[in-house]
């Protein structure tokens, strides 16, 4: 705990120094982040790490940060939560699905530390969960797909079927078919979260089968890239990804912790943390759209901008009835919405949706 | 060129021990400069990286859970090597070992019976046993190449985890999230020290060293082994049975790297998880030669590479080192160990300036 210190208090001028000012108060809150692959400059990680800096920023020398990258889901995440927790950060944010089981272990060993896990359903005292509702942007990258489409085709690259991936799936069909009742998605898995070299090719065999708008649930930039090489409208997903095909990405799913870790952390140092579940949609800042193409009409745009308002103030529900799954059986009658815990263990595709779970 | 590098008539006995002392000392020395290059205390950070994870009871047995697979894996694979065979699909049959376990687990697991927990660590023997089997028969029978098909089926391996984990073997409470429900107690591997995560399953590896060795070294089904493995022609010569051999070894490779899966499963991981190891099984393909094929080397070679990693974790976490600056020094120390093997067969020797 005290070793990193230790080549500052080598210097006696330091420790003349720390030893005038009152050491308790000048002591940062110590939170540690527990990332689950590399940094890099755009998807997943990389939008948490923006949150992790963001909270530098806002609340400076009354924090310390620290995180680690890469970090397998399996049997070496407990080990590095619980080092984190040891190292004396007094809170911890563990950024993937796959850490769940072992954050509620070390929780349980570490009472007095705050822990958050992303995207999970476990809670205890000290451990909360958050997530976006990442299908609401979903649903308007729908209306914009439906609207540049000629084909009516949407080629998706999604990595597992997870609810979470089924989720956007279903949501950005729904989009479309507001604006055009003939949309159709075509769904490609490719069974890992970053692969760059299946993504590309699962986009390459979308387009030739008359798809003419990619958008991917995976962390690379290959899928976009692929749509500006064919020249075909694409979204990103997660980070704004732009600059990866300036021609042709209109927009982005993003995700943005900052305000949500920035909140959380002042809690727990002022003493008003509690634990629980945060599922934020678009009214939340927590999911939006990132910059759109300078290209885009502008009654798209206003379209657009129309429908976020509404979802945002709960005229608009994305999953509301009728909905009818691939069989042609209805899921949900009209004047119904699915219930949250429906949303989250959702696990079928709607009618409309090519591809087999 | 004043220096030149000479072979020696026979390599040399000192070297062989000396080599990785080297190595360690220039991976020290290369480190040290890339840390204070980036601006970090070099002293500090190579304390972190090898002393810290030591130096506490809970690091020394987190090193022991970390060696684990990695020591069994790769005494299964030099076993293989040993007898000529290349089996680098012992991340499938580690997966397969872990799949085979697992069901075990999943499906008597909370019957309370005292069978369970042996039952599941059979299966997992017996899994990656069958699972290294196929590339046996495909040897005996059709002559394809171990490299490729063990290699092949690791990936087949990996993808039936996944179809499990997300269709049959779905945790039904877990919001369709592609894992399986968390073993009963009864067929988990219990814990060797209270309040860590070292389980029953070290000890397993530690037995496989010395039995391992009896094997290689003191046993005439090892003594033909390895003749066939270093002189083919030979042991058919002396009618070794080869085909049966083949069988031998990669089956009881594959066991191995089975027994590590299920220790995962029943150990630290306590389920099943589309993913159950973060390589161990090609990770074991280095410990194996580290350890120069031995028992006993791989075991100090399996202790070496857990140490890396852990340290590697510890420099993140309480120096901020970025990824790629631990990842260098590991790549750097495992890169002097193997070049400072060039002196077991070869000495630098002062050339003498010719005059012209």
């Amino acid at each position: 705990m005290s070793l990193h210190r230790r080549p500052l208090l080598a210097l006696p001028a330091l420790l003349g120094a720390a030893a005038l000012r009152p050491a308790r108060a000048a002591d940062p809150f110590r939170v540690g982040f527990v990332y689950v692959s590399p940094i890099g400059d755009a998807g997943w990680t990389f939008q948490h790490e923006l949150g992790r800096r963001a909270v530098e920023a806002a609340l400076g020398p009354a924090v310390k940060t620290a995180y680690v990258e890469n970090v397998p889901e399996g049997a070496d995440a407990e080990r590095v939560i619980r080092r984190l927790a040891q190292d004396g950060n007094q809170m911890v944010f563990a950024t993937s699905f796959g850490y769940m089981n072992p954050v509620e272990k070390v929780a349980r060993a570490f009472p007095k530390a705050k822990f958050e896990h992303a995207t999970g359903y476990k809670r205890a005292a000290n451990l909360a969960t958050y997530s976006g509702r990442y299908y609401e942007p979903r649903y308007l990258t729908g209306i914009i797909a439906g609207r540049l489409s000629k084909s009516g085709t949407i080629g998706y690259v999604a990595a597992f079927p997870i609810p979470e991936v089924i989720q956007g799936i279903n949501a950005m069909l729904l989009g479309a078919r507001s604006v055009n009742p003939k949309a159709v998605i075509k769904v490609v898995f490719t069974s890992s979260w970053f692969d760059p070299g299946k993504e590309r090719a699962a986009a390459d065999t979308l387009v030739a089968q008359g798809a003419d708008y990619l958008t991917q649930h995976t962390d690379s930039t290959a899928v976009v890239q692929a749509a500006e090489e064919k020249g075909v409208w694409c979204s990103g997903y997660d980070s704004d990804m732009l600059k990866y095909a300036p021609k042709t990405h209109t927009t982005a799913v993003e995700m943005h912790w900052d305000d949500y870790y920035i909140d959380r952390v002042r809690k727990a140092i002022d003493g008003g943390w509690t634990s629980g579940d945060v599922w934020g949609g678009l009214a939340s800042g927590m999911v939006k759209l990132s910059r759109f193409n300078p290209a885009l009409p502008a009654p798209l745009l206003a379209e657009v901008a129309a429908q976020t308002e509404a979802i945002k103030s709960g005229r608009l529900v994305v999953f509301s009835g009728p909905l009818r799954d691939q069989s042609g059986a209805v899921k949900l009658p009209e004047g119904k919405a699915l219930t949250d815990p429906e949303i989250l263990s959702m696990n079928w595709f709607l009618e409309g949706v090519q591809g087999k779970l | 060129m004043p220096l030149r590098l000479e072979a020696r008539p026979e390599p040399s006995r000192a070297m062989l021990w000396l080599s990785p002392v080297l190595a360690a000392v220039l991976a020290a020395a290369g480190g040290g400069l890339v840390f204070a290059a980036l601006g970090y205390d070099p002293l500090l950070a190579l304390r972190t990286l090898f002393i810290d994870p030591l130096a506490t009871l809970d690091g020394l047995t987190e090193l022991g859970l970390k060696a684990t697979p990695l020591l069994l894996c790769a005494i299964g694979i030099a076993i293989a090597v040993q007898a000529g065979l290349w089996n680098i699909g012992a991340e499938g049959q580690l997966t397969m070992g872990a799949i085979a376990g697992g069901g075990i687990a999943l499906a008597f697991g909370g019957g309370g019976h005292w069978w369970i927990l042996p039952a599941t660590l059979l299966a997992g023997a017996a899994g990656g046993a069958a699972w290294a089997a196929i590339p046996a028969l495909l040897k005996t029978r059709f002559h394809a190449h171990e490299i490729l098909t063990t290699l092949m089926l690791s990936y087949v391996a990996v993808q039936i985890l996944g179809w499990l984990v997300h269709g049959p073997w779905i945790d039904p409470e877990g919001f369709n999230f592609p894992q399986s429900r968390m073993f009963e107690p009864d067929a988990l591997l219990p814990v060797l020290v209270e309040g860590s995560r070292l389980h029953a399953g070290a000890l397993l590896a530690l037995l496989a060293v010395p039995l391992a060795w009896l094997l290689l070294a003191r046993t005439a089904a090892g003594f033909r082994l390895r003749t066939i493995g270093l002189a083919p022609r030979a042991a058919r010569y002396a009618g070794f049975p080869e085909r049966g051999s083949v069988w031998f070894a990669l089956c009881l490779s594959g066991a191995l790297a089975g027994l590590a899966g299920v220790g995962e499963a029943a150990g630290p991981v306590g389920q099943l998880q589309p993913v159950m190891s973060p390589g161990y099984g090609f990770a074991g393909i280095i410990v194996a030669f580290l350890g120069r094929l031995q028992p006993f080397g791989i075991l100090a070679a399996a202790l070496l590479m857990a140490l890396i990693y852990l340290g590697g974790e510890q420099l993140q976490v309480s120096m901020q080192l970025p990824l790629a600056a631990t990842g260098t020094i590991q790549g750097m120390l495992l890169f002097f160990l193997l070049a400072s093997d060039v002196f077991i067969d070869h000495r630098l020797v002062w050339m003498a300036r010719r005059h012209a």
